[in-house]
C-alpha cells in the first residue's frame, strides 16, 4: 500500500471528523499500528482540530466539571463519598452460599441413602421368609425321612412292594401297612411326574373278586420331595395299586393307566 | 500520561482519569456544543449532560473504533443538535443558527484565555468560504460525506481533497 497517497487521500481527517465506516475505522487504527507516518498525521489533525474547536468555545468551564462530578456522585477534594451499593460480595455472602449447597446436597445424600436402606431392609424380610419357609420344608422332609425309618426297623410293619405294570414296567413302588395304626406309608419314589391334570390314586383291594377301594388321590406328588406318603388305611387289604387318574380322581381305576400293582403276602 | 492509559482508567471508573480527559477536551466540546445551540446556559446543560453520558457509556468505547476525541465528540454533537430539536429550545426561539463557526471566533472579544485564539483568528481570517464549510459542516455539525457533498453541491472526492487541504492550512497556522 502507498502510505503517501493513502495519507494524502484525505481519509485521515475523516478518521477524526468520526465520518468513517466501522470497518473503515479498524482499518485506519490499523494503519496507526503499523506505520508511525500515519499516527503521527491523525495526532496532528486531531490537535489541530482541536485547537480549532476550543477557540469556538468562548467561557471558561472548570465549573461544569463540578457539576457533573457532584451528579455522578464522585469524590471532592476533602470529602470521598462512599458508594452505599457494594458491588462486591463479601467473603460471608460467598460462605453463607457455600455452606447452603453443601447442606442441600448433604440432605440430598441422606435422603437417597434412606430410600436404599429402606429398600434393602424389604429384601432382607423377603429373604429371611423365604428362608423360613425353606427351613420348614427342610423339617417336614425330614420327619417324614425319620418316620420312614423308624417304618423300616419296625418289625410289624408289613412291606408289600408294588411293580410296575404293563406299559408302566419300569415304575415301582412300595407300600408299608402299619396294621396297628390303620395307616400305610407309601413310597412312591419309582413314579414318574404326573402329567398336568392327572394325579395318582391309591386303591386298596381285594381279590375275588376284585374290589377296589380308593385310599385317596396324592394331591401334592411332585411337591413332596422324598415321596413318603401317609395315607390313612383301615382295610382288610389284600393288595394295592396305584393308577394315574385325572385331577380329583375317578370312581373306579382305570385299568389301562395301572401303573403298579402289588400283592399282600400271606406268609 | 499516555493518552491509551488515561482512557484505559477511565474505562474502569478512575476519577482523576476521567477529570483528565474532562481538561483534555471540555473546551473543545464546549465549542462545538455552543455553535450549535448558541446559548451559554443550553451549552453548559448539554456539556453536563455529554460528560455523564460518557461516564456511563464507558464500557462501549475501544480505541479500535476510532479516537476518544472523536467518540466524545460524536456524543456531543448529537446531543447538541438533539437539544435543538427538543419543544422547549424551539419554544424559547432561539433561531437554528446558520453561521458558522468563524462568527463567534470572529466576533470573539476576549482573547486572553484562549492563547492559541490569535492564530486561529489569523486563520480564521484568510479562510476560502469553501472551508469554512467544509470544517463546519464535518466537524462541527458531524455530516457525513455524501450530505456534505449534497449540501455543498460538491462531488464527494473534492469534499476530501478540499478537507485536507484545509485542515492543512489550519495545522501550519496553529501547530507550528
Amino acid at each position: 500500500m502507498d502510505i503517501k497517497a493513502y495519507i494524502e487521500s484525505g481519509i485521515l481527517e475523516l478518521y477524526v471528523a468520526g465520518t468513517l465506516s466501522e470497518k473503515e475505522n479498524e482499518q485506519v487504527y490499523a494503519l496507526m499500528q503499523k506505520h508511525p507516518e500515519v499516527l503521527q498525521e491523525v495526532l496532528e489533525i486531531e490537535a489541530a482540530i482541536i485547537k480549532l474547536t476550543t477557540a469556538t468555545s468562548q467561557s471558561n468551564n472548570e465549573h461544569i466539571l463540578q457539576k457533573v462530578k457532584e451528579t455522578l456522585g464522585l469524590g471532592g477534594n476533602d470529602t470521598k463519598v462512599i458508594s452505599i451499593a457494594k458491588p462486591k460480595y463479601n467473603w460471608v455472602t460467598y460462605a453463607g452460599w457455600a455452606a447452603s449447597i453443601v447442606f442441600a446436597a448433604g440432605l440430598l445424600w441422606t435422603v437417597n441413602q434412606n430410600n436404599q436402606l429402606k429398600s434393602d431392609i424389604q429384601i432382607a424380610e423377603t429373604q429371611e421368609s423365604l428362608l423360613e419357609n425353606q427351613i420348614t420344608s427342610s423339617k417336614n422332609s425330614l420327619e417324614e425321612a425319620n418316620t420312614l425309618i423308624t417304618v423300616l426297623r419296625d418289625d410289624n410293619i408289613t412291606k408289600v412292594p408294588l411293580a410296575g405294570q404293563g406299559n408302566f414296567s419300569s415304575s415301582y413302588a412300595k407300600v408299608y401297612w402299619d396294621k396297628s395304626a390303620d395307616r400305610i406309608f407309601l413310597d412312591a419314589q419309582g413314579l414318574p411326574e404326573p402329567p398336568e391334570g392327572k394325579v395318582y390314586q391309591v386303591w386298596s383291594l381285594t381279590l375275588s373278586p376284585l374290589t377296589p377301594t380308593s385310599l385317596g388321590t396324592i394331591e401334592r406328588f411332585t411337591a413332596d420331595a422324598n415321596k413318603i406318603f401317609e395315607i390313612n388305611n383301615a382295610n382288610e387289604s389284600e393288595a394295592f395299586g396305584i393308577t394315574l387318574e385325572p385331577a380329583g380322581g375317578s370312581a373306579t381305576p382305570t385299568m389301562d393307566q395301572l401303573y403298579t400293582l402289588g400283592v399282600v403276602s400271606t406268609s | 500520561m499516555d493518552l491509551d492509559i488515561l482512557v484505559e482508567k477511565f474505562k474502569q471508573k478512575d476519577e482523576k482519569a476521567f477529570e483528565k480527559l474532562y481538561n483534555m477536551y471540555s473546551d473543545s466540546m464546549h465549542g462545538v456544543i455552543y455553535n450549535i445551540v448558541r446559548d451559554h446556559d443550553t451549552a453548559e446543560e448539554v456539556m453536563q449532560d455529554v460528560f455523564i453520558k460518557a461516564w456511563h457509556k464507558a464500557d462501549s468505547y475501544s480505541s479500535k473504533k476510532g479516537r476518544f476525541f472523536t467518540w466524545i465528540l460524536n456524543i456531543s454533537r448529537n446531543a447538541a443538535i438533539d437539544k435543538t430539536r427538543s419543544k422547549a429550545f424551539k419554544n424559547s426561539k432561539q433561531n437554528l443558527n446558520s453561521d458558522f463557526f468563524v462568527d463567534i471566533i470572529e466576533g470573539s472579544e476576549n482573547l486572553d484565555d484562549k492563547t492559541d485564539a490569535i492564530g486561529i483568528k489569523k486563520f480564521v481570517d484568510k479562510l476560502a468560504e469553501k472551508c469554512k464549510a467544509v470544517i463546519e459542516l464535518l466537524y462541527f455539525k458531524g455530516f457525513t460525506q455524501s450530505e456534505a457533498s449534497e449540501a455543498l453541491d460538491m462531488p464527494i472526492g473534492t469534499i476530501k481533497t478540499r478537507n485536507r487541504n484545509c485542515i492543512k492550512e489550519l495545522r501550519n497556522m496553529v501547530l507550528n
